[in-house]
């Protein structure tokens, strides 16, 4: 396993690939090779791209990825598509627009499903980020259908977030929803050669003017991603907001948010499991359930009792008394 | 997260102009809990290969109607081969002369192949069994 993470290190795309399905499939060794690729990560940016299905999210990020290739930066990709709730399957169906750069060594695309819990894709998503990251990746593209909240976390794992909308036509923009106004850096409206692009790109000009200033306040961008469209004036409004994020302090401060965060979870996932390794060690869990299914035992007590059986400080402690 | 899922790579190489067979394979593909990453028209064995290697699948599968099965198929299996993706499992479908499709199979580029008319749940069935045992 250990050997992967050397390959990884040495540019090699398969075992980029292979390390990228183990933390996605939760392999239990996964830990330790997170664990090795830390000291290699923290030179990625990480741009989220996300709005409603269809809106043309991969085929912006096709354009992208050929003006930063043009800058000379080395890309990864994670396109997110939802797995069916009803067999489990998925198509992942976003690299159609990308295919142009499958041949490309310094761009690597990574297709992902969102399985079954969503707290376990923002997981996955930041895992393979992680790898990609060590891999040398200097710009990370996440691309996730912007319908749900849990996706809206997912971007939030981003340092740039671009939300890509389409002409409203007849509706007004307030009908999107509002936690995806919330988290733009910049906003694609595209399909602007469709009508109502002019109409669609003032409403949104008008919410973020009655918002109360902030620091940074999000351009709107007209994009036609069918032809090359608005894409230069795009990546300069992204990278005009990594400017303003590095320069601002903004970025190392959400960068510490993260880490907190991570470092919160990581220690509950400790604590839970080694509570459960004991639990499981010491009680037969299915003869108590039994009790308090007969309601010989309440759940209260028997969780309190349970806990009151184990040594909170792991073996070492135990020795040590 | 924590299960693992089957992937397959389901590609149209060369220059036949319409991939709706390729569609309803992958939708029932999926129907079966595959995850299935779909690349579209018009691929070389090379984005293939590469596709294959990037997204880690298991299988992959060729829709060709070209007639150019007998240079395109054995030509994605070398470049998986070159990959150390030997192993991937190799599905073709399309319209393939029997002996043609023998003949893949036999020398190894191609573990199975499909024609017009089989049953989707054939093909499911087929590709769920050789990889999960
Ligand atoms: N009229 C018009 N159509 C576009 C434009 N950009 C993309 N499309 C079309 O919109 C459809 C979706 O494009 P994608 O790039 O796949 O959109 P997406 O947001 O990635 O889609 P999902 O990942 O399925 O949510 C395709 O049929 C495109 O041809 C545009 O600028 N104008
Ligand atoms: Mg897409």
């Amino acid at each position: 396993m250990q050997q992967l993470v050397t390959e990884l290190l040495q540019g090699n795309r398969r075992a980029a690939a292979r390390l990228i399905s183990l933390v996605e499939n939760d392999d239990p060794q996964k830990r330790e090779l997170l664990k090795d690729l830390y000291p290699h990560t923290g030179n990625a940016y990480v741009i989220g791209v996300t709005g409603a299905p269809g809106s043309g999210k991969s085929s912006l990020v096709d354009w992208l990825l050929k003006l930063m290739r043009k800058d000379g930066l080395k890309v990864g990709v994670i396109a997110v598509d939802p797995t069916s709730p009803f067999s489990g399957g998925a198509i992942l169906g976003d690299r159609i627009r990308m295919q142009d750069h499958a041949l490309d060594q310094d761009i690597f695309i990574r297709s992902m499903g969102t399985r079954g819990s969503l707290g376990g894709l923002s997981r996955a998503t930041r895992e393979a980020i992680q790898v990609m990251d060590a891999f040398g990746k200097d710009i990370v593209l996440i691309e996730t259908v912007g319908v749900g909240q849990s996706e809206i976390d997912i971007v939030r794992t981003a340092d740039s977030t671009l939300v890509v909308l389409t002409p409203a036509g007849g509706d007004s923009v307030q009908t999107i929803k509002a936690g995806i106004m919330e988290i733009a850096d910049v906003f694609a409206v595209n399909k602007s050669d469709l009508p109502g692009s002019d109409r669609t790109v003032t409403e949104v000009n008008m919410m973020l003017d009655m918002k109360k200033s902030k620091e940074w306040r999000p351009p709107v961008i007209p994009t036609v991603s069918l032809i090359n469209e608005g894409i230069d004036q795009l990546w300069e409004a992204l990278q005009e907001h990594r400017r303003y994020m590095e320069e601002s302090g903004r970025l190392l401060d959400i960068r510490r948010e993260r880490v907190g965060r991570e470092l919160t979870e990581q220690v509950e996932y400790l604590v839970k499991s080694s509570i459960w390794n004991q639990v499981k060690e010491e009680i037969e869990l299915e003869s108590l359930v039994e009790k308090i299914v007969h309601r010989r035992q309440d759940p209260y007590s028997a969780a309190a009792d349970l806990l009151d059986k184990i040594n909170f400080y792991g073996q070492e402690a135990e020795e040590g008394d | 997260m924590n299960s693992k899922k089957v992937r397959i790579l389901v590609a149209k190489p060369g220059l036949d102009g319409h991939d709706r067979g390729a569609r309803v394979v992958a939708r029932a593909l999926r129907d079966a809990g595959f995850e299935v990453i779909y690349t579209g028209l018009h691929q070389t064995p090379e984005q293939i290969a590469e596709t294959a290697l990037q997204e880690d699948v298991d299988a992959v599968g060729l829709s060709i109607l070209s007639g150019a099965h007998m240079t395109l198929v054995p030509r994605v299996k070398k470049l998986l081969r070159d990959n150390g993706m030997g192993d991937v499992l190799m599905v073709v479908g399309g319209i393939i002369p029997e002996d043609d499709g023998r003949e893949l199979i036999n020398n190894g580029h191609a573990d199975q192949v499909f024609t017009p008319g089989e049953p989707l749940d054939n093909i499911t069935d087929y590709i769920g069994s050789k990889i999960r045992s």
